[in-house]
C-alpha cells in the first residue's frame, strides 16, 4: 500500500483515481439560474392549463425532482405532482421534460439544457387530474388485463420449482418494469387509443409468458391477440427510449408477436 | 363524509400490508388503504436479499440464523420471536418463489444465496450464504411479485388514501378497535371505515433525517396516529444508519456489494474493517460497520477534499459479475454521482436506513397497549411494528422476512378475529379529530413554513441523534424539536384547496415527524448504554443490568391539554442465548 504524502490534494492512497471521480468528489459547486417551465392545471381554479414559469439558482448536479421540490417548498405549495423513492425504482415521478418522457429523479438538471427554460409536463395520453398528476387508473387497469401473475396447474411442489439461469434470461429484462407509465404515455398509438393495451402491460404479459414455470401464456397471447393488443405496435421505438429501466420494450412486444404467430414460447 | 364497512382494513401497501392482504382477503372482506399506487411502496427500493437457511449452496439452518439475528440485535430481540422468523423464513422464501419471483439461480436451478453482513456459520465461525436475492432488486420483485398475487386474489385497494386517524373505543372497559379515518387525496374527502380488525402496514419514519435511504413518504404515519391515541412506542431510539448510502445523498449501495466481496476503504486505500472485525471484516453488523467508518473520518482517515467520505470498491470486481448481480447500485453511481464503478471507488457514507422500533406487537401481530394487554382488533407488521425481532440492530435481509413472514402472520390473526368479532360502534363524530385537524392545518395563517421546520429538524437530527450520540447532543435534539413544534402551531400551507392537496399532506406529515423524533430522542436520552445502534459516547459500553429491557414510550396528556413522553419499560424474551460480548 502507498503511502500519501500530498495532504492539500484529493486524497489518493491505495485508491484508484480518475477525473470522474476527482469531480464527483470536488463538492465544488458552480450555481447556474435555471427556469423551469410547468404546465400547470387545477380545474378547482381554472379550466385551462397554462404555463408557468420558475426561475431557481441550483446546482446543475441535482435531480429535476429536486428543482420542482425546491419551487414547491419555496415558491408555490400548491404546484402538485406525485414522488417517492427520489431515485428511480418506485416509478411515482414520470413525467414530460422538454418533450421526452423521464422520471424527474433519476434525470439531472446538467442533462436537460438548463441554458434554456425547462419545460415540464404531464404525461401525455392519461387525463390530467392537477398540475403533473394524472389518472394513473386506464393504465393499471390494461397491467390487470393480461393477467399478470404465475398461472399454474396441478400440485405445488415441495420446494422450489427448478428454473435455469437460461430460462431466468429469457424474460429477466421485462421484470424490472416499475409501472411508470413512461413508455405507455410515449406511444403515439396510445395518445390517440387510449383503449390500446400498451407498451407497459404487453411487457408485463411478456414477463410471464416467457417464465418457464407459468402454464398461462395462451390465455394471454390471446388477449394480446385483440383488436387492442399487441398489432397495433408500429415499432416506433419511442417506448424503449423513454425506459428508465433500460428494458428494450419494443424487442419485447416483437417476441410477443412472434409468439402468437408461431405459438412457441 | 362518506362510511365504509369491512371485516379487515389493511393501512399500506409495501411488503407487509399486501402479504397479510393475500392472507386476509381469502379469509375476510378485507380493505387496503394505501397513501400511494401500492408498487410505488419502499418496499420496492431493498436490494440485497432475504435471509432464510435453505442450505442451497452450503451448510445452513434455522438455528443459527436466529443466534446471529438475536446476536446482531445486541440481545434486546425477544429470541421466541427470532426463532419464528428463523423458522418460517424458508417457507416465506419458497412461498414467494411458488408465487412466481425470479430469484437468482444457482446452477442446478434452485434458488441462489449470497453472503450479508451478520449472517454466519455455527455461531460466528465465518459468513455463510443466507441471503436469496434476483441480482440488487430483491425488494422490486418482492413488491412485484406481491401485488401481482393480490391482483390474482382480487384484493380491493383504496389508493391514494391517507390514513389519519385510528378509532379505538371502549367496551365493558376494554379498548377496542373500532375503524379508521381516512382522507382522499384525488378529492379532499374524509372517508371512515368501520372494521372488526385493522393491520397497520403503514411503513418506517426515516424522514426526520436529512441524509436518508427513505422516501420521501416514510413519515411514520402508523406509528404517530397510534401514539396520539395513547399506544406506546417501543425501542424508538433504535434506528439504523446503513453504512452505505452515496456521500450526501443517501441512496442505498446495498451490503450484497460487500457479499459480492466490495470492500471499504478508507484514503490510504487500507481496508479498515480488518481492525474493526477480524473475521467478518465488511461484513460485520451494520452497526458495527457505521461507526467503524465515522471512527475513520473522525480520526482524519477519510476520503474527499473535506474528509467526510470512505470509499466502498468494487474495482476488483469482474465487470459482468457487477452487470450481473449489481446492476442497479453500478447504475446509481453512474447516474448521480458520474463515476464509473468498474475502475472509481464509489465515495460513501452512513445513511438513515431502519427504524428497529415500532407499534409494539406480539408473535401474532397483535398490537400491546401495556407490557402484555393486547388491543383486540388491531395488528401491525413490518417496520412500523416492532415485534421485537431486530432488537438494537437489524441484520441485512432481515426486513424483506419480517415483512413476510410477520404480514403473513398478522394477515391471517386479523382475518380470524375478524370471522368471529362483532363490530364496535363507531363513537359519535367518528372523523371529528381529523376534520379539525385539517382545517387547522389549511385555514392556519401563520408565518412559518413547513419546508423550513422540516428541514431544521432533519439537520438537528443528523447532528443530535445519528450514529454518536451523547447526552448533549439529544438533549439539544429535545430542545430543538420542541422550539420546532411550537412553531409548527403557526404554519399556513398556500394549497387552500381539495383535489390533489399535497401542500397539506406534508404539513401532516411533518407533525407526524416531529412526534416521532421527539420519542427518538427523548427515549434515547434515558438509556445510558450503548446497544446496536444506539451508541452513547458517554456511555460506551452495553448495561445488561440497567438496559437489557424494550423501552415503552406514551404520550401523556394532562389536565391543561399539555403533552409530555412518559417512558416505561419490558423485558426481554430470552430462551436460548444469554447475552455475551459482540465481536464479528
Amino acid at each position: 500500500m502507498s503511502t500519501p504524502t500530498i495532504e492539500d490534494a484529493a486524497p489518493q492512497g491505495g485508491n484508484p483515481h480518475s477525473a470522474g471521480l476527482d469531480a464527483a468528489e470536488s463538492g465544488k459547486v458552480e450555481l447556474v439560474t435555471i427556469t423551469v417551465r410547468i404546465r400547470r392545471f387545477n380545474p378547482e381554479e381554472h379550466p385551462d392549463a397554462v404555463w408557468v414559469d420558475y426561475q431557481l439558482t441550483v446546482d446543475p448536479k441535482i435531480r429535476v425532482l429536486d428543482a420542482i421540490n425546491t419551487i414547491k417548498w419555496e415558491q408555490d405549495g400548491t404546484l402538485t405532482y406525485r414522488r417517492s423513492c427520489a431515485h428511480g425504482v418506485c416509478g411515482s415521478d414520470a413525467m414530460r421534460i422538454n418533450g421526452k418522457n423521464r422520471l424527474a429523479c433519476k434525470t439531472l438538471i446538467k442533462d436537460v439544457n438548463p441554458e434554456k427554460p425547462i419545460t415540464i409536463e404531464p404525461i401525455k395520453g392519461l387525463t390530467v387530474l392537477k398540475d403533473l398528476v394524472v389518472d394513473m387508473d386506464p393504465f393499471f387497469q390494461a397491467y390487470r388485463d393480461v393477467m399478470p401473475f404465475l398461472i399454474t396447474t396441478g400440485n405445488e411442489p415441495t420446494r422450489e420449482r427448478i428454473q435455469s439461469e437460461g430460462d431466468v434470461q429469457r424474460f429477466e429484462d421485462t421484470t424490472k418494469c416499475i409501472l411508470c407509465a413512461a413508455c405507455t404515455t410515449s406511444c403515439p398509438v396510445f395518445w390517440n387509443d387510449g383503449q390500446y393495451f400498451g407498451p407497459a402491460a404487453i411487457v408485463n404479459a411478456h414477463r410471464f409468458i416467457f417464465d418457464s414455470r407459468d402454464e398461462g401464456a395462451e390465455q394471454r397471447l390471446e388477449i394480446l391477440n385483440d383488436r387492442e393488443g399487441v398489432w397495433r405496435c408500429r415499432t416506433t421505438f419511442n417506448c424503449t427510449d423513454a425506459c428508465p429501466r433500460g428494458i428494450e420494450v419494443t424487442k419485447a412486444i416483437q417476441e410477443v408477436k412472434r409468439a402468437l404467430v408461431t405459438r412457441r414460447f | 363524509m362518506q362510511v365504509h364497512k369491512y371485516d379487515t382494513v389493511i393501512v399500506g401497501a409495501g411488503g407487509a400490508g399486501m402479504r397479510a392482504a393475500i392472507e386476509s382477503t381469502k379469509r375476510s372482506r378485507t380493505a387496503v388503504l394505501t397513501k400511494l399506487y401500492p408498487t410505488r411502496s419502499h418496499t420496492g427500493a431493498a436490494q440485497g436479499g432475504m435471509a432464510a437457511a435453505l442450505a442451497n449452496v452450503e451448510e445452513d439452518n434455522w438455528e443459527w440464523h436466529t443466534f446471529d439475528t438475536v446476536k446482531g440485535g445486541d440481545y434486546l430481540v425477544d429470541q421466541d420471536a427470532a426463532e419464528i422468523l428463523a423458522k418460517e423464513a424458508i417457507d416465506a422464501v419458497l412461498d414467494l418463489e411458488k408465487m412466481g419471483l425470479p430469484f437468482n439461480r444457482t446452477p442446478e436451478g434452485r434458488i441462489d444465496q449470497r453472503r450479508f453482513g451478520g449472517h454466519t456459520r455455527d455461531h460466528g465461525k465465518a459468513a455463510v450464504r443466507r441471503s436469496c436475492y434476483a441480482a440488487d432488486r430483491t425488494g422490486h420483485m418482492i413488491l412485484q411479485t406481491l401485488y401481482q398475487n393480490c391482483v390474482k386474489e382480487g384484493v380491493e385497494f383504496f389508493n391514494e388514501f391517507y390514513v389519519l386517524d385510528l378509532l379505538l373505543a371502549e367496551v365493558d372497559g376494554v379498548k377496542r378497535t373500532a375503524g379508521v379515518v381516512a382522507y382522499e387525496l384525488a378529492t379532499g374527502e374524509i372517508h371512515v371505515f368501520q372494521a372488526k380488525a385493522v393491520i397497520f402496514a403503514s411503513g418506517g419514519n426515516g424522514k426526520f433525517f436529512k441524509v436518508t435511504s427513505n422516501a420521501h413518504t416514510l413519515t411514520g404515519d402508523g406509528q404517530a396516529a397510534a401514539f396520539r391515541r395513547g399506544l406506546p412506542l417501543e425501542d424508538m431510539e433504535f434506528f439504523q444508519f446503513h453504512p452505505t448510502g452515496i456521500w450526501r445523498m443517501g441512496i442505498l449501495l446495498t451490503e450484497g456489494a460487500r457479499g459480492e466481496g466490495g470492500i471499504l476503504r478508507n484514503k490510504d486505500g487500507e481496508r479498515f474493517m480488518e481492525k474493526y472485525a477480524p473475521v467478518m471484516k465488511d461484513l460485520a453488523s451494520r452497526d458495527v460497520v457505521s461507526r467503524a467508518i465515522y471512527t475513520e473520518i473522525r480520526e482524519g482517515r477519510g476520503c474527499g477534499l473535506d474528509g467526510d467520505h470512505v470509499y466502498l470498491d468494487l474495482t476488483h470486481l469482474p465487470p459482468e459479475q457487477l452487470d450481473a448481480k449489481l446492476p442497479d447500485i453500478t447504475e446509481f453511481a453512474r447516474t448521480y454521482l458520474g463515476i464509473e464503478p468498474y475502475t472509481d471507488p464509489i465515495p460513501i457514507q452512513p445513511t438513515a436506513h431502519y427504524a428497529m422500533g415500532g407499534i409494539p406487537t406480539n408473535v401474532q401481530g397483535e398490537v400491546l397497549l401495556d407490557n402484555d394487554t393486547v388491543v383486540p382488533g388491531l395488528y401491525a407488521a413490518g417496520e412500523v411494528a416492532c415485534v421485537s425481532v431486530h432488537g438494537a440492530n437489524r441484520l441485512g435481509t432481515n426486513s424483506l422476512l419480517d415483512i413476510n413472514v410477520f404480514g403473513r402472520r398478522a394477515g391471517i390473526a386479523a382475518a380470524e378475529y375478524a370471522a368471529t368479532a362483532d363490530y364496535v360502534e363507531l363513537p359519535e363524530n367518528p372523523a371529528e379529530q381529523v376534520v379539525e385537524q385539517l382545517e387547522r392545518i389549511r385555514n392556519g395563517n401563520g408565518s412559518e413554513r413547513v419546508s423550513d421546520i422540516r428541514s431544521e429538524l432533519q439537520q438537528s437530527m443528523d447532528t443530535n441523534s445519528m450514529v454518536y450520540r451523547t447526552e448533549a447532543t439529544l438533549k439539544q435534539a429535545v430542545e430543538d424539536i420542541a422550539a420546532l413544534k411550537e412553531r409548527y402551531k403557526h404554519i399556513s400551507v398556500m394549497d387552500k384547496g381539495k383535489r390533489f392537496n399535497t401542500d397539506l399532506l406534508e404539513a401532516v406529515e411533518l407533525g407526524n415527524l416531529l412526534d416521532l423524533a421527539e420519542v427518538t430522542a427523548v427515549s434515547g436520552l434515558a438509556r445510558k448504554e450503548s446497544r446496536g445502534g444506539h451508541f452513547r459516547e458517554d456511555y460506551p459500553t452495553r448495561d445488561d443490568v440497567n438496559f437489557m429491557q424494550h423501552t415503552m414510550a406514551y404520550r401523556e396528556v394532562d389536565a391543561d391539554g399539555n403533552t409530555s413522553i412518559r417512558l416505561d419499560y419490558k423485558p426481554v424474551v430470552v430462551t436460548r442465548y444469554q447475552p455475551m460480548e459482540r465481536k464479528y
